[in-house]
């Protein structure tokens, strides 16, 4: 039994900052139809600025708790910069052509981020794991736990409560919705759609980059960081269906799950297992578990 | 129909460039050596592509290719060069007929992401299958031809480059000649519109299946061809960014032109080698700022700067697309 709580647990906790990732991804797709293989990238980009900053804290000898606040801050800020930066300079140029060519555009930039993450950060691995002690030690049904671990799950089940809250909740969530539904309608309802693509590509990489800030103090920072994850949060927003909130919460605990099972039980079949369920959700639901099914035109 | 070269005018090309082998400086041969066995599986890309499906998984076939080669050697002492490329188009070809049918009824997006979540699997067990070496692979002895050993490193090279040129320019004329028949004019028809051709009583899933088994094909000799090349082999061969610079030839190149696949591979290997020498750590930098430049003032491919006629009235074709997936402002 408590072998099995290890599994749930270690689940939840993969499954809370996969589900941040995920989010941003299946919301970039959702509003801007673009499969965004750079948003590994944004991620480790998060990942590496959390870094820094929390390095820079700690050799002022603040505590780690203006550490782990100072982090937030600033990759919330810089990745929302750059998120701009590039759906306005980049991205924009290339609307109106084919899904698969906005994918290329996307790898075109995950391989430049590749290497300037490198030419800042260098290829040996970074640490930051002074706020990884802020929540010391939680006891759990008898198992010990890092409580920075577990504050992780409510962090992420606020996060995904706050967008489920905005995009069905308020005025601006419904207009996102309506550009989602019909773009086409939207502009002739006066909506900008501009802006919508804007801000939402600009809270996608938010969303990736925060991820990467929360889970930097657990990790090591190494190049190969971006292509792990990227090739995660695919399966998990395929297994839910692109472009749902649900659909990204049920496929993040599904991977966590897969992947804490696999971990304890058969670490040699990790990977293995996790696209193999993606595999299975592609072949009997195409379009993941949480899409309806849409009409086309002939 | 666009007039082309005629086969017997490109068997020449081949043998010229097979000949011009032999003047060629060493590095020259072992880069051309590569660039050809990468334009062969972005050919399979291309072929694909022109039912309007992007494979982001060839790597699965690469490797395949490349494993069932690299065991047959290791196991039974198959050393010649022909026979693994055989071998290898062989395996892929096993695997492509196995997932063809089974995928051919996704597009767009959700086809390329099966693709990929495939050779992923792959790449997954690979890693963890100690038998075949896990995540370091394993070698394979030196290649040889028709009984010949070759000892001295400079004919080795140029063997390895005289039948990779000869493969893939046989494989090139084979697919222009496909592209030209009723079969790859139906595949273009899939592309623009499969209902539309299903309902003229032809099989869009059938067309989709056998173009991708050539493509599984072409993955799998190339698989050999890399595994001759390096005598070494990982499972990189299956992982996905592999797989994206596959992709990455196949766009440099467009689906216009054959020759235009053969030109962009070389020139991304070139891009590569010199930016290796000038820049080192930054050539994916320097791949990326060049994939989105083609992307950008070459939308249809480097094939489009030689090729200019009549396909050119069809851009509105291009429109129409875009006001199908809702005009973006």
């Amino acid at each position: 039994m408590n072998f099995f709580l290890t599994i749930v647990l270690d689940g939840l906790i993969q499954a809370s900052w996969l589900f941040i990732v995920a989010l941003g991804l299946t919301l970039v797709f959702g509003v801007l139809k673009i499969l965004n293989i750079a948003h590994g990238s944004f991620y480790a980009l998060g990942a590496y600025i959390a870094a820094t900053v929390v390095t820079m804290v700690a050799a002022r000898s603040l505590p780690p708790s203006v550490g782990f606040v100072a982090m937030l801050l600033s990759v919330a800020l810089i990745a929302s910069a750059v998120g701009l930066l590039l759906e306005r300079g980049l991205l924009k140029m290339f609307y109106g052509r084919d899904e698969v060519v906005l994918l290329l555009v996307t790898y075109a930039v995950f391989l430049i981020l590749e290497d300037v993450t490198k030419l800042i950060w260098g290829v040996n691995p970074i640490y930051a794991t002074q706020p990884y002690e802020l929540f010391g030690n939680i006891e759990f049904a008898g198992l010990y736990y890092v409580g920075y671990d577990l504050v992780l799950i409510p962090i992420s089940a606020l996060i995904g409560f706050a967008i489920w809250f905005g995009l069905n909740r308020t005025v601006i969530g419904k207009i996102v919705l309506a550009v989602i539904h019909n773009e086409e309608m939207s502009v002739s309802m006066g909506v900008r759609v501009n802006r919508v693509y804007a801000v939402a590509f600009a809270f996608g990489v938010l969303l990736a980059a925060l991820a990467g800030a929360l889970t930097a103090p657990k990790i090591s920072m190494q190049p190969g960081l971006s292509s792990d994850v990227i090739i995660l949060s695919f399966a998990i927003v395929v297994i839910g269906g692109l472009g749902s909130v649900e659909g990204a919460a049920v496929g993040a605990i599904l991977v966590g799950l897969a992947r804490a099972a696999s971990v304890h039980l058969m670490p040699q079949a990790e990977l293995f297992m996790i696209y193999l369920i993606m595999a299975a959700v592609l072949m009997f639901r195409p379009e993941g578990l949480f899409k309806r099914e849409t009409a086309r035109r002939i | 129909m666009r007039k082309g070269l005629h086969p017997l005018v490109m068997i020449a090309l081949i043998a010229m460039v097979t000949l011009a082998g032999r003047a060629l400086p060493t590095w020259t041969l072992s880069l051309a050596t590569i660039a050809a066995s990468n334009a062969l599986i972005a050919l399979g890309i291309v072929v694909l592509a022109r039912t309007g499906n992007v494979s982001f998984g060839q790597g699965l076939f690469f490797a395949a290719g490349g494993y069932g080669v690299a065991l047959i050697a290791n196991t039974w002492g198959l050393t010649d060069a022909m026979a693994q490329v055989i071998v290898g188009a062989a395996c892929g070809g096993l695997l492509g007929l196995v997932i063809g049918p089974l995928i051919a009824r996704y597009s767009g997006i959700f086809f390329g992401m099966l693709t990929l979540a495939l050779s992923m699997v792959f790449y997954g067990a690979l890693v963890k299958s100690t038998a075949l070496g896990g995540s370091d692979g394993f070698n394979v002895g030196r290649p040889s031809l028709f009984g010949m050993s070759f000892t001295d490193p400079r004919e080795a090279d140029f063997m390895l480059y005289a039948v990779s040129v000869i493969v893939t320019g046989f494989a090139g004329i084979a697919a222009t000649i496909l592209f030209r028949s009723e079969f790859g004019l139906a595949s273009l028809a899939v592309r623009e519109n499969n209902l539309r051709v299903e309902y003229l009583g032809l099989s869009a899933n059938r067309i989709i299946s056998i173009n991708f088994l050539i493509a599984a094909i072409f993955a799998g000799a190339s698989g050999a061809f890399a595994l001759m090349a390096q005598r070494h082999i990982d499972p990189q061969f299956a992982y996905w960014t592999t797989s994206g610079e596959f992709v990455f030839v196949a766009v440099l190149a467009g689906n216009q032109s054959v020759a235009a696949v053969f030109v962009a591979s070389m020139a991304l290997e070139l891009v590569r080698s010199f930016s290796n020498l000038y820049l080192p750590n930054t050539w994916q930098l320097v791949l990326g700022v060049f994939l989105l430049g083609v992307i950008l003032f070459l939308p249809r491919g480097i094939g489009s700067l030689w090729i200019r006629d009549r396909r050119k009235r069809r851009i509105p074709a291009a429109a129409t697309l875009t006001a199908e997936r809702g005009a973006a402002p």
